[in-house]
């Protein structure tokens, strides 16, 4: 493996600005891991080695032209979920139901990662439409944990999560819509961030649940993952939902001292349920912090248990509305059974759909049906109202919250076959999503057997900046040594 | 709440899916496993309580509009080059009228 693959975006950045390295160079670094590993790993749908090494050296020669300035991200390397259209490039959302797409747009996000001078690395495997906790959920196959290959690598960002900590790429993009950012960076043992919902544009991000979904940056720290969202964040004309709220700058205030900050920790988030292991690697990360000059106490969130509830009834039931454009007539695959419209809809829809989307189609199909309305839409709606209540009352009295991103370790490929088992591990996610409010995994420690300790910090609206900060000096205190990898 | 078998049936016409027999058994208990789940809700304190729909700050409705003026779009020709089947422009689909 070229030592580059190791290296910080900051430090590859730095390297292709001082002309030490070329970009070309750099394409070919972690073109010839994925060559090596990802036969094992499994993270990318979709690799054209030949375009990335002609854009790299089309850049190089624009750089030494001086024809082109150096962006934040120039010449860096960046894995994207496949749920995030990329123009002429194969998109499949990990699904047959959109075989041989190839979308006639860049989303915002790609088109501002292209300005600041970023390559297109590959795109990275998912649960389909992002349903899934696992990976396990893509139709074209799963991907593993590059800290165990027989564990999965959380989900449904699986491919980007696993890309990063496999060093297959310096940093990536996924979507989180109850987890879906965190969950795979805690299990993968890498940094994850949701931004705050309208942070980020989400055109051209295929959607899944419109109100929960964001975008966010993938990497290996804290101060890499700041340097992606600080690239991709920021109003969109094109996306309604986006903020108008001025970006600020991640990176200059990420190494301020967090002396003073008070940081809240759930009581309801730490009891049965959460594995002891990582009950003892948190609280033993927050006795640093506390050493740091952090102010630590508990806070209450009384309605987390309706939280789950709420997520399930509202996500499907977006999804059942966003999905029911994939009816086999403007893009993706059209089934051959066509005995008029609405058998070639059924067909399409039936054939082309995994079991778990069709699972959450039904369920949100069924919530917003009439007579079931109000007794579960409506009412987890209301109930949405009182979990951003219990944030915002626990955001008056800390700055952050610290606490698990998942209930358990990761844990072994076809081991959770049951549904509702898996909805339910969504508990310490889902409420981000719901609430709008950011939220960063990263890790804070492995297990004698090698496996990350997931912890995450969650934040008020847009206060993006606190959590990286915190994130870092948390990153610099501890400076936890991850184990080789099996895939080394 | 207990879901019947007509009711998914029902349920899959208007999401214009199809499964097979087995697969609506499955669905029948998987469903009713998970509505179950969703009882808890019921304890919810939710009188008086404002529904929630956007997890966005800017709730201001006009704040994502525009002047009405045409602007640069995709051309047709590309917006249709992704369908399974199409022509002159257009998407080819099943007949729907007669």
């Amino acid at each position: 493996m070229n030592e580059i693959c190791a290296w910080s975006i900051g430090r590859i950045h730095q390297g292709i600005q001082s002309r030490e390295l070329s970009v070309r160079e750099v394409a070919d670094a972690f073109l010839d891991r994925i060559e090596e590993v990802d036969r094992g790993v499994h993270a990318f749908v979709t690799v054209d080695a030949e375009e990335v090494r002609s854009a790299a050296s089309a850049l190089d020669r624009r750089l030494s032209l001086g024809a082109q300035e150096i962006g934040l991200l120039t010449g860096i390397p960046l894995a994207i979920k496949d749920n995030i259209v990329t123009q002429s490039m194969r998109t499949t959302c990990g699904s047959r139901i959109l075989e041989g797409y190839r979308p006639p747009y860049d989303a915002t996000v790609i088109s501002r990662l292209r300005q600041a001078g970023a390559l297109i690395l590959g795109k990275a495997n998912l649960d389909e439409f992002s349903m899934g906790s696992t990976t396990e959920n893509s139709a074209l196959f799963p991907t593993r944990n590059p800290r165990d290959p027989e564990r999965v690598p959380g989900g449904s960002s699986g491919g980007p999560a696993a890309s990063v900590a496999a060093l297959e790429a310096p940093g990536a993009l996924g979507s989180d819509t109850g987890g879906s950012i965190r969950q795979p960076a805690a299990f993968c043992g890498v940094v994850g961030l949701k931004p705050t919902y309208g942070r980020v544009s989400r055109y051209g991000l295929v959607a899944f649940a419109s109100s929960l979904d964001q975008i966010g940056p993938l990497a290996n720290s804290a101060r890499d993952a700041a340097r992606i969202l600080q690239v991709v964040a920021g109003h969109d004309p094109s996306d309604a939902t986006s903020s108008n709220r001025p970006v600020d700058d991640y990176l200059a205030g990420i190494e301020d001292n967090v002396r003073g900050l008070r940081i809240g920790l759930p009581a309801e988030w730490f009891g049965a349920g959460l594995d002891p292991r990582l009950d003892a690697g948190i609280r033993s990360a927050i006795t640093r912090l506390e050493k740091l000059g952090c102010q630590v106490q508990e806070v209450h969130l009384p309605h987390t248990e309706f939280a789950i509830a709420a997520y399930y009834i509202i996500a499907p039931a977006e999804a059942s509305s966003n999905l029911a454009r994939y009816d086999g007539m403007r893009y993706g695959y059209r089934s051959a059974h066509q005995e008029g419209l609405e058998d070639t809809y059924r067909s399409t829809r039936s054939e082309g759909f995994g079991e778990e989307v069709k699972r959450r189609i039904m369920i949100g199909t069924y919530v917003l049906s009439s007579g079931y309305y109000d007794a579960y839409y409506l009412k987890a709606s209301k109930v949405r109202t009182l979990l951003k209540q219990d944030y915002l009352k626990a955001f008056e009295r800390v700055d952050l919250l610290i606490g698990p991103t998942a209930p358990s370790l990761p844990f072994k490929l076809g081991a959770r076959a049951d549904p509702l088992e898996m909805y339910l591990s969504d508990v310490y996610t889902v409420p981000a999503n719901l609430v709008g409010i950011p939220g960063l995994a990263m890790c804070c420690g492995y297990t004698e057997e090698g496996l990350p300790l997931g912890l995450q910090i969650l934040g008020p609206h847009f206060q993006e900046g606190r959590i990286l900060q915190l994130a870092h000096a948390l990153e610099q205190e501890l400076q936890v040594v991850a184990p080789p990898l099996p895939t080394s | 709440m207990s879901v019947t078998r007509e009711e998914v049936e029902k349920i899959s016409d208007l999401a214009h899916l199809r499964f097979s027999a087995e697969e609506v058994e499955v669905f029948v208990s998987q469903f009713q496993r998970i509505l179950d789940y969703f009882e808890q809700l019921k304890t919810a304190p939710t009188d008086g309580v404002v529904p929630t729909y956007h997890a966005s700050e800017e709730s201001d409705p006009e704040a994502g509009l525009r002047e009405d003026e045409v602007r640069p779009s995709l051309d047709v020709r590309v917006a249709v080059e992704g369908a399974p089947l199409h022509a002159k422009g257009y998407f080819r689909v099943p007949k729907v009228i007669g």
